[in-house]
């Protein structure tokens, strides 16, 4: 058996695609690319395949991973690229792949931090935005209720940057936990900032993962 | 709109919804074409949401056959749920078709498919969505010609006045014709009138403003006018001879839907005849595919989708004259796949047991059969004629080979069913868990489920009343009372629900005001059982005048003109009340492989037959002097 990891870009339209069902693309896609996934043992066989780091809805993401163990016993980096990029998925993009030794640490503790390119839909005022940027930075901690939990957003505020768009609009970049149990959503951000949540473009740009 | 107003009006209520994925298209094999390259544009509905409609079979067919066409595109249109339908309503974004996000109304033809009655109240949404007017007299050259196909249209008549035109039987040679004629009409400028007087030329198609039906007193029809020269006095259905090579570059959605796998439909047409049987009745004659041929179609599907599942469809499996060469090898052809084959509508013996063992497919779904009805008399009305005793066995069978769960099928509601032939429903449940237990103890369950029967034009019971309320309720109750207990699950249908589609199926014309006044008041998604709203309906009846129980509980006199006389579905009305006249002496009929009953299907199509020679279409050969029966004379 060998174990990939594969790096790909998450494009439109599967932004308003789940977790579960990004699965099953997955599933569907390397089928037809004719890689032989390794299913797990028993009663309901299942194809091993990983993903990093679930993706909220309505994002897009870039330089995405995921891992897929397959049954063969040699299969070259460039040759498993080839056959994956000969096969159509709209909506993926394979960037890379690299073999992991079978062994390593599951690819989802393996994160760290996740990076976010997300953009203001509405024209700001950049002067006050960076107010309220710096005004967010400075608390010690920002108490915030998500599905009927309380939980302190601003330990997982690693870092926020401002970048001014034309036409008025500004995109933030954002570097969020990503620990198990310890998450910082970007649109939790945007609300603590006074924004519409759902009036953004959100773009997961990479991981910051362990060495 | 603007397409990018459409597109950045978009972006922002998708995140809101509930399954936004429905709504974007982009789907893999989807086919996007450029709107100026082609003549012709044509949108393809399905008028519920989106998990339901991407699997239809019928819009898959008409999808790659026009997209095969280097001068059209067609593209899907399917309703928003509730939640995306108020925020399209509120940011004033018309109902788009996926592929281009183009409105529908910029389209030269709108095709809605409709499979069945419970549809109708989304038609008129999703064409006010679509800002098209929800009557065909009161569109102008601005709008799509507006037409629908599928097996409800047997009888148009309920939703006659909002469709330009009705397509009778089966798309796949017919579409192409439309869309020539659209075309030459398109290039000569002139009236929708004169589209109109076009299209009546291409048989199959029905204009039904060219027809005016006139009342008796009592409400029946005294007669149907034409009031166009040309108008056929019956529309005669369409058929193809053969069935072409089927669709395999299905659309794999992204989010999961109601069935996500490859469909093959291996045979069309039903030769078993049971009396209730709508499909039965209007898919005649039986034509089968070649086992090279579904083979093929299946590898290819598989590669370009992969999907996870294969389903063999047909009315009756287990009567496709190849059918073990076929499960045999569809299923070496598919051995290094985790795959499932599903195999629906298998007969009632040990054999169908070992084409599903040849299968191999996951057990945990259950096998399911549908006896139908549980007395031997019941039976016979229904001319469904198994024996209790072959029924008992084949569990036995089933249980004994791995299966912990057997799902049977009935109805109730058969014409002169009594709560003696319910009760019998009961037991037979129980003598099937029964045989369970012996075989494997406590981890044999039964899941019965008993649907209500509902009579549908076309068939040897388009005469009969259904059941009422009361009767049905009592039946129901009767069911709920038996099955319960360990290992027992039953499942039926709302008695409104019902009663709904059975007022639908034989209604006349004057039920499209009923239908369009109950969408105003707010009727949509009646087929879904957390928004159908039979209060809504009965104001409905009621601001009109008219009595929802003359649809529904009647029993029509033999010589009654009933409203869809005039649509010809190639079974005989003469044939059809023989067969009730058998159904009333509890005789059953023999399956038409073995000797023809004189349907009609032979004579009235005997050009066709002649001209398309070979073992596919399996009709029996008949002496020549029995093919001459009287045409009947068209009402």
């Amino acid at each position: 058996m060998l174990r990939f990891r594969i790096q790909y870009n998450k494009d439109t339209p599967l932004q308003y695609v789940g977790n579960l069902d990004l699965h099953k693309v997955w599933e569907r896609y390397l089928r037809r690319a004719r890689v032989p996934v390794a299913y797990t043992q028993g009663f309901h066989p299942q194809p091993k395949i990983q993903q990093a780091a679930p993706l909220p809805l309505g994002f897009l993401s870039q330089n995405d991973l995921i891992d897929v163990w397959v049954e063969a016993d040699q299969w070259s980096e460039k040759d498993f690229l080839t056959q994956l990029q000969a096969t159509q998925q709209p909506g993926i993009e394979i960037l890379s792949v690299a073999t992991i030794p079978l062994n390593s640490p599951s690819l989802p503790t393996l994160i760290l931090s996740s990076l976010y390119h997300v953009i203001l839909l509405d024209p700001v005022n950049i002067t006050e935005l960076y107010t309220r940027l710096a005004e967010l930075l400075d608390r010690s901690s920002i108490t915030r209720t998500r599905r009927n939990k309380t939980y302190d957003l601003r330990p997982l505020i690693e870092k926020i940057e401002l970048t001014p768009l034309p036409e008025g609009c500004a995109a933030l970049e954002m570097q969020l936990s990503a620990r198990e149990g310890a998450t910082g959503r970007p649109e939790e951000v945007l609300s603590e900032l006074g924004f519409d949540p759902y009036a953004a473009r959100y773009v997961r740009t990479g991981f910051i993962m362990k060495e | 709109m603007e397409r990018n107003i459409l597109l950045q009006r978009l972006e922002r209520i998708l995140p809101t919804v509930e399954k936004p994925g429905r709504y974007v298209g982009g789907e893999l094999n989807q086919v996007l074409k450029d709107w100026n390259s082609v003549k012709t544009h044509v949108a393809l509905a399905f008028p519920d949401i989106y998990d339901i409609g991407v699997p239809n079979l019928g819009l898959t067919i008409l999808y790659n056959l026009l997209n095969e066409r280097s001068d059209v595109l067609a593209e899907r249109v399917y309703l928003p749920w509730v939640d995306m339908e108020a925020a399209m309503r509120q940011q004033d974004i018309p109902l788009y078709a996926l592929e281009s996000k183009t409105p529908v109304r910029q389209f030269d033809i709108l095709g809605i498919s409709l499979p069945y009655e419970t549809l109708y109240t989304n038609v008129l949404n999703l064409l006010d969505l679509a800002k098209i007017p929800l009557r065909s007299r009161d569109r102008t050259i601005h709008d799509p010609l507006v037409i629908a196909g599928g097996h409800a249209v047997f009888n148009p008549e309920p939703i006659a006045p909002f469709f330009d035109a009705f397509v009778i039987g089966e798309g796949e040679e017919i579409i192409h014709e439309i869309v020539n004629t659209y075309q030459e009409w398109k290039q000569n400028h002139s009236s929708r009138q004169d589209l109109l007087a076009e299209l009546v030329k291409i048989e199959g198609i029905y204009i039904p403003s060219f027809y005016e039906p006139e009342y008796n007193e009592d409400g029946t029809i005294r007669s149907i006018h034409r009031l166009h020269p040309n108008a056929p006095p019956q529309v005669k259905k369409r058929l193809v001879a053969q069935l072409p090579k089927p669709p395999t570059r299905f659309i794999v959605p992204s989010i999961s839907v109601v069935h996500n796998r490859v469909s093959i439909e291996i045979m069309r047409g039903c030769t078993r005849g049971c009396r209730f049987c709508h499909a039965g009745m209007v898919t005649r004659p039986v034509r089968e595919r070649s086992v090279d041929e579904i083979v093929s179609a299946v590898r290819e599907a598989l590669d370009a989708t992969g999907f996870e599942e294969v389903a063999l469809l047909s009315l009756s499996s287990s009567d496709y004259t190849h059918i073990l060469d076929l499960v045999s090898r569809v299923s070496s052809e598919t051995s290094d796949h985790y795959l499932t084959i599903s195999l629906p509508s298998l007969r009632i013996e040990s054999f169908s047991v070992e084409l599903m063992e040849k299968l191999r497919g996951s057990r945990q779904g259950g096998f399911t059969l549908a006896p139908e009805a549980a007395t031997e008399r019941m039976r016979n009305i229904i001319n469904k004629p198994i024996s209790t005793r072959q029924l008992l066995d084949t569990a036995r069978e089933i249980y004994s080979r791995g299966w912990t769960t057997i799902k049977l099928y009935f109805m109730i509601g058969h014409p002169s069913e009594t709560i003696e032939d319910v009760q019998a429903i009961a037991d037979l449940c129980k003598a099937v868990l029964e045989e369970g237990r012996k075989v494997i103890g406590k981890r044999a369950t039964l899941h019965a489920g008993v649907s209500t029967f509902v009579p549908k034009p076309h068939t040897p019971f388009q005469w009969v009343a259904c059941d009422t309320l009361e009767q049905i309720e009592a039946k129901q109750s009767l069911l709920k009372r038996e099955l319960r207990g360990p290992g027992l699950k039953l499942t039926w249908n709302n008695p409104h629900e019902t009663l709904m589609e059975a007022w639908l199926s034989r209604g006349d014309r004057r039920l499209a005001d009923v239908v369009e006044t109950a969408w105003r008041l707010g009727a949509k998604f009646d087929a879904w059982q957390d928004q159908f709203n039979f209060e809504i309906w009965r104001q409905a009846f009621a601001a009109h005048q008219l009595d929802p129980a003359f649809y529904t509980h009647r029993q029509r006199s033999e010589d009654e003109i009933f409203p869809w006389d005039h649509i010809f579905s190639g079974v005989r009305k003469a044939y059809l009340l023989s067969e009730y006249h058998a159904s009333l002496a509890e005789k059953t009929q023999n399956d038409c492989r073995q000797g023809c009953f004189a349907c009609g299907i032979l004579p009235k199509y005997a050009d066709l037959r002649r001209n398309n020679p070979g073992s596919h279409w399996k009709c029996p050969e008949v002496p020549r002097r029995t093919v001459k029966i009287p045409l009947e004379q068209p009402a």
